[in-house]
């Protein structure tokens, strides 16, 4: 028997970056606001304090603070005429769990898109001409511009005190910024964090090569921080667990540290933790939403409802709810028909590794933080001309020190055996003098027609739900751009006087157990055509004007970039418009 | 959804709460990790436990700087770990069908490592008495042992009933663990790996650090639980 709770105002789905904000700015709206969240309630003191977090085996190998597959996963294949199986371990990337989300064990790394990531197609059809683009490749333009989303970056950058050094003030260039960032409206609100030896090494390289180095924006404080909530974040101790761990230092700016302690006093909001959303209901007409029914541990089922639902889980779970929420139209890869699970993507990654003299080089590579870095942006987006190359799209690169953590990080040179005494003496050897970047070249990965999300016929979940199916390979286009991208980023380690560097391709098919980003794009994307998009360029749902979806699953294509800066802008800008709108007058903001 | 009124949900002993007003706090909260204890085996027979040491001294051999994988307690924390979640894959999908899929879909075995484990020393064990003259697979010279475990790498050695390559690289994963990890697991013994390479281990503060480029950084590794020295002698 489904037990009936008193109705809430709002309802959220997922407590991690996006459901915080949005759960903050409608409280403060005055609204009664309740979240919802499938993982346990999370904090510092309590889930990863300074006396044990430091646990390699716990947090990476073992991955405590992540989904447990057991509660759910997905099965992946390659093809359409594959059998798709399930991920029984985590590996291409880590689904959140909890209160925090992926923000709790991010790096970090709080970028922006470039002006012309969000009018891709108009930009590379107008540049190149429609006939350059591969013909199954579905970009799209997001139906908002750079400059419309800029203050609700802004906004995000001082709530979570990134540092940073900018490139592009208001259109003026600055000196060691990023000068190919769209223009910003005030400097970040913390000076960049101090680099270790290999970041100052890569910069001088790069410089000699003539690009312009600069400091990766990171999340991890520069000095102590206090954000416009009042809440106080530490300084940065470059203690090297910084992604997939949680940061015992209150020095990464999470929901946990930078909003929770806020949302959680206000008297119009409570979360409710280990309880999982199973569907979000619609009336009748289908066209409003009524609340979510979900699950709590003791496996009794609530129903929740509400006036206005903000879906904002996990990427693929965003989607999943829809499909089985029977909201919008289930993408159909055959007809090209449908908007939900259509657009699916990850990004393109691959790295460098590097072996330097031990008698001249010592890195340190422990003296870490999970967004330190030196970057080029070069070869991102349309930054360069693609018209010699023959690909679109491109990414960041750079020296990220993010750990020197001994069963991840122990490099050895091309040739060593994988165990024995040689490996053990390359292992002694190559430590301190190898540089293996935690991030090294990050690639965009644009949309196409045969890579998507459905559900899956055959397994199920705990609640026999079906599996969300991951159908994703890696096209030309994107390995090209990464085989001249990495080929470049190889340069840059030769010019800093490696002995040997060793480039790592990305190569098809792409691999579910090679850990890569967790940066899942699309499924439910943002435009101005519903029946090329699921929601509006508020992120409101084209089919349930009462149903808004955050987070990157609105994606239509990913960008060069890590995602969490552009979708928590997105979440202010949808919440902007609607305390400003939609309350005002609830309906669709667009009309069709 | 009637089938999820029945759902007993029994991977975590923390219950659905509410969360409001306040941050949540009750005292002594928190998680510590259980650190390993010296004392019998507890998932290996002491046949299985010895085969086990003596291929973590094969693959982490002793030298004069550092010891092999046997005195660093690399087959401890398998033991250990076998014997705990990761032996069961608690937390793991482990739903059927198990169907065989490309490398790319990632393993799809029905066997969780305990039972992995159980039957490639079983195999070993036979592999060795059948074809090594009777011998056990401890009995065998290093240089024997080092040339099966190549063989085996290299799939040019097949052990009866069992992926020996994928046990193989398995073996080799899980000693890289045991090695590196916090010495509460079990290996690592007396922080040996970390010294070998120079890493601090839970130090977890180098603001002082960061700015000292191309130096070597000095100060001895520390684990979670601390370091010997800390601890007084009882006398």
């Amino acid at each position: 028997m489904t037990r009936q709770l008193p109705k809430k105002d709002v309802v959220i789905i997922g407590l991690g970056w996006t459901g915080s904000i949005m759960a903050n700015e409608l409280a403060e709206e005055g609204l009664d606001v309740v979240a919802i969240e499938r993982g346990p309630w999370r904090d510092t003191a309590t889930d990863y304090p300074p006396n044990y977090v430091q646990d390699e085996l716990r947090y990476r190998i073992r991955h405590e603070l992540f989904l447990q597959p057991d509660q759910t996963t997905f099965t992946f294949r390659n093809k359409m005429d594959q059998r798709a199986l399930p991920i029984r371990s985590w590996g291409a990337f880590m689904p959140p769990n909890g209160v925090g989300g992926g923000g709790v064990h991010w790096n970090a790394e709080t970028w922006r898109f470039l002006p012309s990531d969000f009018v891709l197609r108009t930009h590379l059809t107008q540049r190149y001409g429609a006939r350059f683009l591969p013909t199954d490749m579905t970009i799209q333009d997001w139906g908002i511009t750079y400059d419309e989303l800029e203050p609700h970056y802004d906004r995000f950058e001082y709530l979570c005190g990134t540092s940073g050094t900018a490139g592009n003030l208001k259109g003026e260039i600055k000196e060691g910024g990023n000068p190919f960032e769209g223009p910003r409206s005030r400097p970040y609100p913390n000076p960049a964090q101090q680099q270790p030896f290999s970041h100052t090494l890569f910069a001088k390289g790069a410089r000699e090569l003539g690009y312009k180095p600069f400091p990766q924006p990171s999340g991890n404080m520069s000095q102590a921080y206090t954000n416009p909530l009042g809440v106080r974040l530490g300084p940065c101790t470059y203690c090297g667990f910084c992604e997939w761990f949680g940061c015992a230092n209150y020095s990464k700016a999470s929901p946990q540290t930078t909003i929770l302690p806020v949302l959680v006093r206000r008297r119009n909001f409570q979360v409710r933790d280990q309880s999982e959303v199973t569907r979000i209901n619609v009336d009748s007409s289908g066209k409003r939403a009524t609340g979510v029914t979900f699950v709590d541990t003791s496996g009794t089922e609530w129903e929740q409802p509400a006036d206005l639902v903000i879906l904002s889980a996990y990427t693929v779970f965003n989607v999943q709810l829809l499909l089985l929420s029977g909201i919008g139209k289930p993408y159909d890869p055959v007809a090209n028909q449908g908007v939900i699970g259509r657009n699916f993507t990850h990004q393109t990654i691959s790295d460098v590794t590097s072996f330097f003299d031990p008698a001249k080089f010592t890195f340190n590579p422990f003296i870490a933080s999970g967004s330190i870095g030196m970057c080029i942006d070069e070869f991102n987006g349309d930054n360069f001309d693609h018209g010699p190359h023959g690909f679109v799209g491109g990414g960041y690169m750079g020296q990220v020190q993010t750990n020197g953590r001994p069963i991840q990080t122990t490099p050895t040179p091309p040739g060593t055996p994988k165990w024995g005494a040689k490996w053990k003496q390359a292992v002694r050897e190559s430590y301190q003098s190898s540089l293996k970047p935690g991030t090294g070249v990050h690639g965009s990965m644009y949309s196409y027609r045969d890579v998507y999300l459905d559900l899956d016929p055959t397994y199920q979940d705990r609640f026999k739900r079906p599996l969300m199916r991951i159908t994703m390979d890696f096209h030309d286009n994107e390995l090209k751009q990464n085989a001249f991208l990495t080929d470049k980023f190889a340069e840059i380690f030769q010019a800093m006087g490696a002995r040997q560097v060793v480039k790592e391709y990305r190569k098809g098919p792409y691999d579910i157990t090679d850990y890569q980003t967790t940066h899942l794009c699309g499924g439910a994307v943002m435009g101005t055509d519903p029946k090329t998009s699921a929601i509006n360029r508020y992120l409101q749902s084209w089919d349930v004007p009462n149903l808004f979806v955050m987070g990157a699953s609105g994606f239509p294509q990913n960008a060069g970039y890590n995602p969490t800066g552009t979708l928590a802008a997105l979440a202010f800008w949808s919440a902007q418009a609607i305390r400003s709108r939609y309350l005002k007058s609830p309906g669709p903001l667009v009309h069709a | 959804m009637a089938a999820t009124a029945l759902v007993i949900i029994s991977e975590t002993a923390a219950r659905a709460g509410v969360v409001e007003g306040h941050l949540p706090w009750h005292p002594d909260a928190g998680s510590p990790p259980e650190a390993v204890q010296p004392g019998p085996w507890q998932f290996f027979s002491p046949q299985e436990a010895a085969a086990v040491e003596a291929l973590a001294d094969r693959i982490i051999p002793p030298d004069p700087q550092t010891p092999g994988g046997k005195d660093a307690g690399c087959a401890v924390f398998i033991d250990r770990q076998l014997a705990g979640a990761y032996g069961h894959r608690q937390g793991l999908y482990t739903k059927p069908p198990f169907v065989k899929g490309t490398k790319q879909q990632g393993p799809q075995s029905a066997q969780n490592p305990a039972e992995t484990y159980r039957s490639a020393l079983a195999a070993l064990d036979r592999y060795c008495r059948s074809k090594e003259g009777g011998k056990s697979w401890i009995d065998l010279s290093a240089e024997r042992q080092d040339e099966l475990l190549h063989g085996i790498e290299d799939g040019k050695v097949d052990l009866e009933g069992i992926d020996a390559k994928s046990f193989f690289d398995t073996l080799l994963k899980d000693m890289q663990a045991a090695f590196f990890a916090d010495p509460i697991y079990g290996g690592n013994r007396d922080m040996c790996a970390w010294k070998m390479i120079g890493f601090p281990g839970a130090r977890y503060d180098y603001r002082d650090w960061v700015g000292r480029h191309n130096e070597r950084y000095p100060y001895p590794p520390v684990s979670i639980a601390g370091r010997p020295d800390w601890t007084p002698k009882s006398t």
